[in-house]
């Protein structure tokens, strides 16, 4: 019987150089895999692999060398270790994250929740091609944003509380962009300069400064034949529902005007930046 | 401000993170609560972590000076035991 190596693309299962082995992309979802699924994939690449696995560069765990014949029985012991294949092909990917502000000091998001949440809203949606997925908490920028077609970057909008503020200056010192200065014991913060990296606050010895945090979206990332930075097209987005409304509204954008086998960059190129931008402008505004 | 008695003083431009916390720490740890701390301390990282690192321990700090050598020196006071 025919293999069907499309369907096998699509649950995780991607052809080796060797014949009928077969590398397994599980499903990882912001880098985060628990003990009991390490275990499990230790022992299915031993039993059914040649005993290691391959780190992808997307944080994904791929084991290598799975024969075709037992490809049910790794589903089934998958399963048994809490683990789901990933997926190849035409579809979204993988989402990617940091740590966040749940581990990393710098972190300015909960960076492994909004993961989650993309990938229950996203992963393996069918659109013209790969797409892909990357959240970083800060402008530290670990996992790199702006080489995801969509790219969320946690940052944080500082207001001043000047009855808190005891004039040490340690804002103003640490401030990268230059942003903050003192004037007659007045804090001016030149917001046209804040990037929201959240050092400020962070540093701050004693906490006078309101945080509210935020996302700061860039579309169309590209790091393959050719690449390309993703743009940041909007402001400082502060609230999920209009973060997700402008992600669907990208999302929606390429599975409507994308081709077949082409990315969203070139998608965005194809139709028009300023339509695109445009439509992007619309979902934010609601 | 100008007028704060320093009473003990900490040089961590020597040093990087996170030891520069570190050297901070065992120099507040000397004195009483109340007394004032100075930490000579380089721009960068030791600006970002260690004012913070020395509220979360409960110390208060007062003022940060900065010099013309791309130093700065943290003027912290010892918080309660």
């Amino acid at each position: 019987m025919a293999v069907d190596y499309g369907t096998l693309k699509r649950g995780g299962f991607m052809r080796q150089k060797q014949k009928n082995c077969f590398s397994l992309r599980l499903k990882v979802v912001g880098g985060h895999l628990e003990a009991k699924q390490l275990l499990k994939i230790a022992e299915i690449s031993e039993k059914y692999g040649d005993g290691h696995v391959h780190l992808t560069s997307r944080q994904g765990v791929e084991i290598p060398f799975i024969k075709l014949a037992d490809i049910d029985e790794v589903k089934t012991a998958l399963a048994e270790g809490d683990c789901e294949p990933g997926t190849c092909g035409p579809r979204v990917r993988t989402v990617t994250a940091c740590q966040g502000m749940e581990i990393c000091p710098s972190g300015c998001v909960d960076t492994y929740a909004l993961a989650q949440e993309l990938s229950e809203r996203f992963f393996g949606m069918e659109l013209p091609h790969k797409f892909k997925f990357g959240v970083t908490g800060c402008q530290n920028n670990c996992l790199k944003a702006e080489e995801n077609d969509i790219g969320i970057k946690g940052g944080i909008r500082v207001t001043w509380i000047e009855d808190k503020c005891i004039h040490c200056g340690v804002c103003e010192s640490i401030c990268r962009t230059k942003a903050i200065s003192f004037k007659d014991n007045k804090l001016l913060l030149d917001e046209s300069k804040c990037n929201y990296c959240g050092r400020c606050t962070k540093a701050c010895p004693v906490d006078s400064w309101v945080n509210d945090e935020g996302y700061i979206l860039s579309f169309g990332g590209l790091f393959g034949n050719r690449i390309h930075r993703g743009e940041e097209l909007l402001p400082l987005i502060q609230d999920k529902e209009t973060l997700f409304r402008v992600i669907d509204a990208a999302v929606h954008f390429f599975k409507e005007n994308g081709s077949s086998g082409e990315r969203f960059r070139f998608t965005i190129e194809r139709v028009g930046e300023e339509i695109f931008r445009e439509k992007m402008k619309e979902a934010y505004h609601g | 401000m100008a007028d704060i008695k320093i009473d003990d003083y900490v040089d961590i431009t020597d040093v990087v993170c996170p030891i520069t916390f570190v050297k901070a720490k065992v120099a507040i740890e000397e004195l009483e609560p109340g007394q004032i701390l100075s930490v000579h301390m380089n721009e960068g990282e030791p600006i970002q972590n260690v004012p913070r690192s020395m509220k979360e321990e409960g110390h208060k700090v007062l003022k940060l000076n900065k010099n013309d050598d791309g130093t700065y020196d943290l003027i912290v006071e010892k918080g309660e035991e």
